[in-house]
């Protein structure tokens, strides 16, 4: 196997006497999605965090692209490519969509300290911006407030602002979270159209779009890895069927 | 906008001719309080930082004017370097007013953006009432009784003492800040800005280092109270400590949020409301803070987004 993008090496978070994350280890080769699934509590979110810097862990290592970020900044992180869309949406609810997806861009276009022009008529922001929002199916939505679009299309809206800094690794946060079917199809369309472009860490609790989307699946239980292995390989495994899949179905 | 324009541009001569020259002062002073405002709403209206403190910064641009004059061939206590001739001109006494002002906003909003939410507006307060006290206490500058200014600071080719002309200066300055503003907010940083405020945590999940950002945007507001500060004082003929006091503030604070906040036009609206209240009900009233109080309560009711915003959609509530 080619040289992972990103390792996790390790990772211990604790709460009090709960291991969020209990000497995690994990890691995402180029173009891959690798899912990250679990029981509630399990740490998926925590795992998150502490990929994209939000918490710092106790113990472990992470390292982007062989460069170790285990005490780097959220926004340092960013810059480097990780980008990461949130469990709760997380968009800017005043702006348009188009302004919320230029926001992105001129993250990933240099500093920000210019002054002068306008940046709603750059079109070095604005076309990127545009065509990013016909790429996740939001074409035709730019003009709309963000906090009026539809619960799936503020999902796919943070797609489209985490694409838009051109990162190297996605980390998606149950992208699906509170999508009815039909959005849910369409999300799972917007990432698989997107395999092989980007790498991608999915936490997600929608067991069909995992199955359909990973390349690798990794079973966290109360915050250990319990098993990581093609899609196929995991739905055999009598562990993972005891500890998570049986007790779903 | 061109009706506005002229109409205080013919101002000073009308109010001439009617034998009504106070006016021409009382718009000044509008204009001073109306740039305070608009650099007050750069902070806490378009980037979501509720400084109390902005008191400091424009009182920080006064005392500098007062001291180079205090310190001034013309003053009480000829000191050099601070009697050298040049330093009356206005361009440089305010450069240096601007500079101070913006120094301190960026030692204090250096340790104040450590803090979010209500921390926030208490260490701006706090820091701005340190420096209230310290004034007071400064014996030298007169403490608590201020410091009388002789002579109102000259400009190349203009007699400020001039009411009419230290009023078209003042009306300049306003201007050329909003022009600058306009760009400032529409432009990239204005973006950042205003995402700043939109939600911080998604502004860092993007990449931006939200804290220098910020930091900037209070230094720039920091050096724009600073220059209403030296107006102010070229105006009054005066500095004390009260320019300095929390009130003060509140008062910048009091305009922001009535006029609109987030916008560069309603800080000015709610400057010319607030001071033309004030100038018509003390006439009648020693109190007429009572009629100020519950027009604020509806304003905040009724009004979310202010005069200029209820105006501009028709709508109060969107």
């Amino acid at each position: 196997m080619a040289e992972p993008l990103l390792t996790a090496h390790g990772l211990t978070k604790a709460y009090g006497a709960l291991k969020a994350t209990d000497s995690l280890s994990l890691d995402v080769v180029h173009g891959e999605i690798h899912a990250v699934i679990g029981p509630n509590g399990a740490g998926k979110t925590t795992a998150i965090k502490q990929l994209s810097g939000e918490v710092e862990p106790d113990e472990g290592a992470i390292h982007l692209a062989g460069r170790d970020i285990t005490r780097r900044p959220v926004h340092e992180r960013a810059r480097l490519g990780l980008a990461r869309s949130f469990q709760i949406t997380s968009v800017f609810g005043g702006f348009t969509a188009e302004d919320n997806v230029a926001m992105a861009v001129q993250a990933h276009d240099g500093h920000s300290f210019r002054f002068w022009r306008p940046a709603r008529s750059d079109p070095s922001l604005r076309s990127p911006a545009r065509r990013t929002l016909e790429q996740v199916g939001l074409g035709g939505r730019g003009d709309v407030i963000a906090r009026n679009l539809a619960h799936g299309e503020q999902r796919q809206l943070e797609i489209a602002m985490a694409l838009a800094t051109s990162p190297a690794l996605l980390l998606l946060d149950e992208p699906m979270a509170g999508m009815g079917p039909d959005e849910a199809r369409r999300m799972v369309d917007l990432l698989s159209g997107l395999k092989g472009q980007v790498a991608i860490l999915l936490v997600e609790h929608d067991m069909d779009a995992v199955f359909a989307l990973a390349d690798r699946v990794t079973v966290l239980v109360t915050g250990r890895e319990v098993a990581t292995g093609s899609p196929d390989a995991i739905r055999a495994d009598p562990v993972v069927r005891e500890a998570y899949l049986g007790e779903d179905a | 906008m061109a009706i506005i324009a002229a109409a205080l541009a013919v101002l000073p001569p009308m109010a001439e001719a009617l034998d009504e020259s106070f006016v021409i002062g009382l718009f000044t002073r509008i204009f001073i309080f109306a740039l305070a405002a608009v650099s007050l709403d750069l902070i806490l209206g378009f980037g979501g930082m509720v400084s109390f403190g902005h008191s400091a910064y424009f009182g920080a641009g006064a005392y500098v004017v007062a001291i180079l004059s205090f310190h001034g061939a013309g003053g009480d206590a000829p000191a050099w370097p601070l009697s050298l001739p040049w330093l009356e001109s206005g361009l440089a006494a305010w450069t240096l007013a601007v500079a101070a002002a913006a120094l301190l906003a960026l030692l204090i909003g250096a340790v104040s953006l450590r803090t979010s939410g209500m921390y926030f507006i208490m260490i701006t307060l706090a820091f701005a009432q340190m420096l209230y006290y310290f004034f007071v206490s400064l014996e030298v500058y007169g403490g608590d009784d201020g410091l009388s200014i002789a002579q109102r600071n000259s400009l190349p080719g203009l007699d400020l003492e001039n009411e009419a002309a230290f009023y078209y200066v003042c009306l300049l300055i306003l201007a050329v800040c909003l022009v600058l503003g306009r760009r400032l907010v529409h432009s990239r940083f204005g973006m950042v800005l205003q995402g700043c405020k939109e939600n911080e945590e998604r502004m860092l999940a993007l990449g931006f280092p939200t804290y220098r950002y910020k930091l900037t945007a209070f230094v720039l507001a920091g050096a724009a109270a600073g220059l209403a500060g030296a107006l102010m004082a070229n105006y009054m003929a005066f500095v004390d400590p009260a320019l300095m006091h929390w009130t003060v503030s509140g008062e910048i604070m009091v305009m922001v949020i009535l006029g609109g906040m987030g916008t560069l036009a309603g800080p000015v609206i709610g400057a010319v409301v607030l001071l033309l209240l004030e100038e018509i009900l003390s006439a009648y009233m020693e109190h007429w803070m009572i009629i100020l109080g519950p027009v604020l309560v509806l304003v905040v009711l009724f009004a979310r987004r202010g005069i200029w915003g209820w105006f501009r959609e028709g709508n109060p509530d969107g």
